[in-house]
């Protein structure tokens, strides 16, 4: 007798048994500790907390643990926790003027205020594999200096005085932050909102955008003005309080692109700006996030619109990669009762097209025969 | 001067108290027409019925701003009362509320002044709660449209008198429109935009 | 560490409120998608987050909720969101149509009557109807706005002209209440009739798309077609196998590698109440295998 599968309550229990057993792997392997991952595998921590929206090293950690390295996952991970927690409010703006600065680059002017400062970086290491490495490795104690006193302005600020570059736009005050995880995303969208978007967004598919921007397809001429990466506090007013409090410190990186000028009969011709901002040393999310953000100014510079870069509507539709990785993965799913539709639909249609061929083909071959 | 300890209470379980009582506005909204109770009793401040306190612990927050007419806005313990349990702002511009509190139906502004959405977002619109003296004794009025199965009856006791004519533009404007939730102290009858009101037999 | 600590129905009270308020609406303008503030659910989008999110948001204690994935109680997604709901919320659940307050569902509509004390909620993939004739949000928006839907008419017609029929056979695109074109989800078109006037309130998420929409009870549900081309709902050649049903949705079911195949009720609750109650199909008293042999040894 033929009986309906059942027993996928006691299949699902006995996999995730059999998931947790793979993500452990060969247990006479040391476990690796949250702490090895934090220290050790600190960029995959800093994109799990940039993509997950939540500045939490140890939870981001945990999330990898957990997700067995898969970024993606650990990062819904963090996001489906995120979306549980109580929201007070908003913190002050940070000020990236005043970060104490650990690198910091400009590809527009040879010195700078503050200096160039390199800092930890994988530019202009030859890219071998290093053997000693596998193990035990004792890396030789870094270069120490004595800590600049010296300011480290924005280089766009620098431009900005001139009037080279234009203003970035100041919001009213008290106006309010827009937040996608609180009001659903309509188009057109407000640049802090796309801002957003962008910060959540994944890494390679911004990364593809702005290249795309880079090989002609809505080509906006960037330099990288400035990236920089180091700690900022972060402060909270606090209705009650009457004043900022101190919440800690966190560490960001800020990119910012200076583009191609604009200018009119009316206005100075100056440069534009992209922007780009993500928790942690995220350089390659920052500078692809500051080429989408300015391809994406396009509309409001007065740019022709047509590549898929500046396409709004694409862009922040499809830059989410656990919204993108649960529909793409959710064709795991049974869907046998569509497929069902389709399959009857489609042996309907060959039967009516056999049955016409051969009444298309009767008549000839009683001509033939005719003849 | 009542000081926030002297304030009528919210529910005493927040979550289920709120999970009930949006059912039966839900089902009021699903059901024009029918008469549904309000189960989970909350303090009433003043003017406010014990329908309109629960519904408003459980649809108002930071994110829909209200607007009261002269009844409701004219005792500071309404105000209070609204703040303190719901934090929901009080606007004086009718236009922009996703709520408005009717306590004197009789004063009821144009409905035009209210929000009645756009046709690309017809739900950008004000959700108008009117307490009437009885939703089970009084004039007798028909009603059709969806969620109801064929003909649906009201007997209900309301100001303003013409409200249901007064509805009747939510025929031209479907999509846009104003949507009612009429309470008489612990019962609830909806009037959407979609639903058709006759009076019966005058 | 930020131990989590998760409330009823694992949604915190403030999204609840949102998604309330979006419910009443949708209820208010029968078929219009609100567009909603959806939350990251701890299960991927496109799994059935917008359901969840709507059944979370109108589940009390006192419901029996019901979980289906293709009609059955017991496809592994239908398992897990059921579980996920006996976990967060403690209400009792249910594979019985009848005894449900609230039904799940993923692809089907039961196919036993519902009534008016229930709730259906659907998990709904691409909520708006006209997207793969015109992906922008803001230009469907705007047809949406003026009831402008000679694009559909267009694409059903020319089906017709390259098919001889409406080439659509799930998903099929339906008129709520004489006014918007609305997705039915991913459902066979087989499904689409009971949809109108339906005794029970229907209510469909999109948690990725962030759409909230909804057919009162007794609203006005038409397949959308041609005069000289109405709708037609699939029909099966056979009775179910199990339980002789003559005009319920049949799975296909392929018995061996030699192409065997039998049609098997895709609803079990309701297979097996029909055969709990006495129906039997040709193929419920032996195994299918044994009776091929039988057939070929006769």
């Amino acid at each position: 007798m033929y009986v309906a599968v059942k027993g996928g309550e006691r299949a699902i229990e006995n996999a995730h048994r059999l998931l947790a057993n793979a993500r452990r792997g060969d247990q006479s392997v040391a476990e690796v500790s949250l702490d090895q991952i934090s220290e050790q595998l600190g960029l995959a921590v800093d994109r799990v907390m940039s993509e997950g929206s939540l500045y939490d090293r140890e939870l981001a950690a945990l999330a990898i643990k957990q997700a067995r390295g898969d970024l993606i996952e650990a990062i819904f991970l963090v996001r489906a926790f995120r979306a549980t927690l109580p929201r007070f409010g908003a913190s002050e703006p940070v000020d990236t003027g005043a970060m104490r600065v650990q690198r910091r680059v400009s590809s527009t002017f040879k010195d700078i205020p503050g200096g160039q400062i390199l800092g930890p970086t994988f530019d202009y290491t030859h890219r071998l594999l290093d053997p000693s490495l596998a193990q035990g490795f004792v890396p030789e104690a870094p270069a120490v200096g004595e800590a600049s006193t010296a300011p480290t302005p924005r280089v766009t600020d620098i431009l900005g005085r001139d009037g080279l570059i234009e203003t970035s736009p100041q919001a009213e005050d008290g106006a309010s932050v827009g937040d996608l995880t609180r009001e659903p995303l309509n188009f057109p969208a407000d640049r802090d909102l796309r801002l957003q978007n962008l910060a959540r967004g994944d890494e390679g598919f911004l990364l593809a955008m702005g290249y795309s921007t880079q090989r002609g397809y809505g080509r906006n001429h960037p330099f990288a003005g400035e990236i920089r990466f180091g700690e900022v506090e972060v402060e909270f007013a606090a209705e009650d309080v009457g004043f900022a409090v101190p919440l800690g410190s966190i560490e960001l990186t800020e990119c910012q692109m200076v583009n191609q000028f604009k200018g009119s009969a009316t206005e100075a011709p100056c440069f534009t700006r992209g922007y780009g901002l993500a928790f942690g040393q995220s350089e390659r999310k920052t500078m692809s996030m500051a080429l989408v953000d300015r391809a994406l100014r396009a509309r409001e510079l007065g740019e022709e619109v047509g590549a898929p870069a500046q396409d709004e509507e694409f862009v922040l539709s499809h830059s989410d990669n656990v919204q993108a990785t649960g529909f793409v993965e959710h064709l795991k799913l049974p869907h046998y009762v569509d497929f069902q539709s389709e399959l009857g639909l489609l042996r309907k249609l060959r039967k009516e097209f056999a049955e016409a061929s051969a009444e298309a083909n009767a008549p000839d071959a009683m001509k033939e025969a005719a003849e | 001067m009542t000081t926030i300890a002297e304030l009528p209470p919210g529910f005493v379980d927040k979550v289920l108290s709120a999970q009930s009582t949006f059912r039966s506005v839900m089902d009021a909204m699903a059901r024009p027409g029918s008469v549904q109770r309000i189960v989970p009793m909350a303090g009433t401040p003043d003017t406010m019925m014990r329908g309109t306190a629960a519904i408003a612990l459980t649809l108002f927050d930071h994110d829909t701003p209200l607007w009261l007419d002269a009844r409701m806005s004219e005792s500071s313990d309404v105000l209070k009362w609204l703040k303190f349990h719901t934090g929901a702002p009080v606007v004086p511009d009718s236009s922009i509320a996703a709520f408005a509190l009717i306590g004197d139906g009789g004063a009821l502004p144009s409905l035009e002044r209210f929000a009645l959405g756009t046709n690309e977002y017809p739900d950008r619109s004000t959700t108008l709660i009117i307490q009437v003296d009885s939703l089970d004794a009084g004039r007798s009025f028909e009603l059709r449209g969806p969620g109801i199965d064929g003909v649906a009856t009201l007997l209900a006791s309301i100001k303003p008198f013409d409200l249901f004519e007064r509805l009747r533009f939510n025929e031209t404007l479907f999509p846009r429109g104003i949507d009612v939730v009429l309470v008489a102290d612990d019962a609830v009858v909806a009037i959407p935009r979609s639903t058709r009101v006759m009076s019966k037999g005058g | 560490m930020n131990a989590p600590a998760y409330n009823f129905a694992y949604l915190d009270e403030q999204t609840k409120r949102m998604i309330r308020r979006a419910i009443l609406k949708a209820i208010a303008i029968p078929g219009y998608q609100v567009p909603f503030a959806s939350r990251e659910m701890p299960m991927p989008y496109g799994w059935g987050t917008g359901g969840v999110q709507v059944t979370a948001a109108i589940l009390g204690p006192q419901d029996v909720l019901k979980v289906i994935d293709q009609g059955s109680d017991d496809t592994t997604n239908a398992i897990s969101i059921r579980k996920f709901f006996a976990k967060t919320a403690g209400v009792a659940t249910t594979t019985s149509t009848d005894e449900a307050t609230v039904i799940q569902t993923r692809h089907r509509i039961p196919e036993t009557s519902l009534h008016a004390n229930q709730v259906l909620v659907y998990q709904v993939p691409i909520p708006e109807p006209l997207r793969f004739l015109e992906p922008r949000e803001t230009e469907t928006r705007r047809m949406h706005a003026l009831a402008e839907y000679g694009l559909m008419h267009v694409k059903l017609y020319e089906d017709i002209a390259r098919f001889g029929h409406i080439a659509t056979a799930y998903a099929y695109p339906v008129k709520v209440n004489a006014r918007y074109v609305m997705d039915p989800s991913p459902t066979p078109k087989f499904d689409n009739p009971k949809m109108d006037n339906c005794p029970a309130l229907q209510l469909f998420g999109a948690g990725r798309e962030k759409r909230i929409y909804a057919i009162p009870p007794y609203t006005q549900v038409v397949s959308l077609d041609f005069e000289d081309h109405p709708f037609e709902p699939y029909r099966f050649n056979a009775p179910c196998a199990l339980c002789a049903a003559e005009n319920s949705y049949l799975d296909e079911i392929v018995t061996d590698d030699q192409g065997s195949r039998m049609f098997v009720c895709s609803d079990t609750d309701y297979c097996e109440g029909r055969q709990a109650a006495g129906h039997h199909g040709a193929l419920s008293a032996a195994p299918y295998k044994d009776k091929a042999q039988e057939a070929s040894n006769g």
